[in-house]
């Protein structure tokens, strides 16, 4: 059988992977968005319990291995009775993780956000909370695109780890295949090649929402 | 004579060892322009930013009309909304148009609706000769025309005194001009104006009020004729001289 028999024969099973892998991916960078706001605007705002739950959170989780939390998560937590499906541990883990990353990006953003604009917003009389929403969210989400693209593109790549809590993604699909014909080496090229179309298309996009976002002059 | 709009009553701030303002007391007067000047680091800029607590003095009163600002009771938001402040490097917010940065404090500050402000705003800008730049992001603009945005964005609302904070110190000195053409129409137009300059020919032509300071404190007070020519205290002579000589009888 040729590489491209091969291909044509196992891509739908690979494609079915490569849906769950970008289901994973989109669900676990809308996750850590959420939740790596809050934590961001908690370390620059927050008072100091805020501030220091906030830092706890970080470095707890970029101080641990993803694979570790994934394993906690899945093979950990139902010693305590709680059960998790595959996906559903692969989707949390990924989620905070990510959380814990893009807080980093996005507490850059807010504090490269000049000073001298706030001092602006404050002396027309705006609240903090005014101020941070017309004045600084607007340009964090600006600011924070460049490194938040290399967030989204390791999470994309960092989603075949999920394989080894058996979620059904690309990867464990690629395994699945490979036990039954042997032929690891090719299916594993599939696998990276698709893997590379994924992320070419991704930096494209976030190429264009660069520039569709850039402030007129800056 | 018109009444006291801003009454500042020994006013005291230190940063650590480094005493900025030693009781500091003046008062500015309803539609009257009162101009600042004295040596850099004499804390002009940090009196400025106490007067609407942006800085929190540590000691002493300051009053807009009658309400005291300094009270800890007093909503410094609404007082801060009353007050405009026009800053040295402008201030704009870089991620909105030139209509939106006039245009933003009405609707979320003043909760005014959008088509009203939208109409205010213009206005505003007409008057310092930028409505055709509605559209326009700050970083398009040359350092004068932001300026003048920063001017019409403190003016749409609607204060009842303006600070300046060295407003043609960062410009390029062909467009320091257009800046203090500005300045002197607001004042003209009866516009309550505090502003720390050193642009003497400005301070001549428009100010009620010329204040000397150093070192915290205020030297010598009085109005341009007496400032400019009959000063009695040495140091304020020797400030001027030196003043005019750089920055001379700039336009009027």
């Amino acid at each position: 059988m040729s590489f491209l028999e091969l291909t044509w024969n196992i891509l739908p099973k690979l494609l079915e992977g490569t849906a769950i892998t970008i289901e994973l991916t989109l669900i676990a960078i809308t996750i850590g968005i959420l939740m790596g706001i809050p934590v961001a605007l908690g370390r620059v705002y927050g008072n100091k319990s805020i501030y220091t739950i906030c830092t706890f959170f970080v470095e707890i989780i970029r101080g641990t291995p993803l694979l570790t939390q994934l394993f906690i998560l899945y093979f950990g937590l139902p010693s305590i009775g709680i059960m998790l499906s595959p996906f559903k541990a692969a989707l949390i883990g990924m989620g905070i993780n990510s959380a814990a990353y893009q807080a980093e990006y996005f507490r850059g953003a807010i504090q490269s956000v000049k000073e001298e604009q706030l001092i602006a917003a404050y002396s027309l009389g705006m609240r903090q909370g005014q101020a941070i929403r017309y004045i600084v969210l607007p340009q964090m989400f600006r600011l924070v695109i460049p490194s938040w693209s290399n967030e989204l593109i390791y999470l994309l790549k960092y989603s075949s780890m999920a394989y080894m809590i058996q979620a059904p993604e690309i990867m464990s699909q690629g395994r699945l295949i490979a036990s039954r014909n042997f032929r690891t080496f090719e299916v594993f090229i599939v696998v990276a090649l698709i893997y590379l179309v994924l992320v070419l298309v991704l930096s494209k996009l976030l190429d264009l929402m660069e520039r569709r976002f850039s402030i007129p002059g800056l | 004579m018109p009444e006291v709009i801003l009454k500042v009553e020994n006013l005291y701030k230190s940063y650590g060892e480094l005493t900025v303002l030693n009781g500091i007391s003046f008062q500015v007067r309803q539609g009257e322009t009162t101009v600042i000047i004295g040596t850099s680091g004499t804390g002009k800029s940090t009196l400025l930013t106490c007067i609407n607590l942006i800085t929190p003095p540590d000691k002493g009163r300051i009053w807009l009309e009658e309400i005291e600002i300094t009270d800890p009771k007093t909503d410094i938001n609404l007082v801060r909304s009353s007050i405009g402040m026009v800053f040295q490097h402008f201030n704009l917010f870089t991620h909105l148009t030139v209509l939106d940065n006039v245009r933003l404090g009405l609707t979320v500050v003043k909760k005014i609706p959008k088509d009203r402000a939208t109409a205010i705003s213009i206005e505003k800008l007409n008057l310092v000769g930028l409505a055709d730049k509605l559209n326009s992001y700050p970083a398009q603009l040359s350092g004068g025309q932001q300026q003048r945005v920063s001017i019409a964005r403190a003016l749409a609302m609607d204060p009842k005194l303006i600070l300046f904070d060295e407003p043609t110190s960062a410009l390029d000195p062909e467009l320091i001009g257009e800046v203090l053409n500005v300045m002197v129409k607001l004042a003209e137009s009866g516009m309550t104006m505090v502003v720390v300059s050193h642009e003497m020919g400005f301070a001549r032509a428009v100010a009620n009020d010329i204040i000397f300071m150093e070192n915290g404190i205020i030297v010598e007070e009085g109005d341009p004729e007496t400032m400019f020519h009959h000063s009695r205290n040495p140091r304020t002579q020797e400030f001027l001289h030196k003043i005019t000589e750089l920055y001379g009888g700039r336009p009027k």
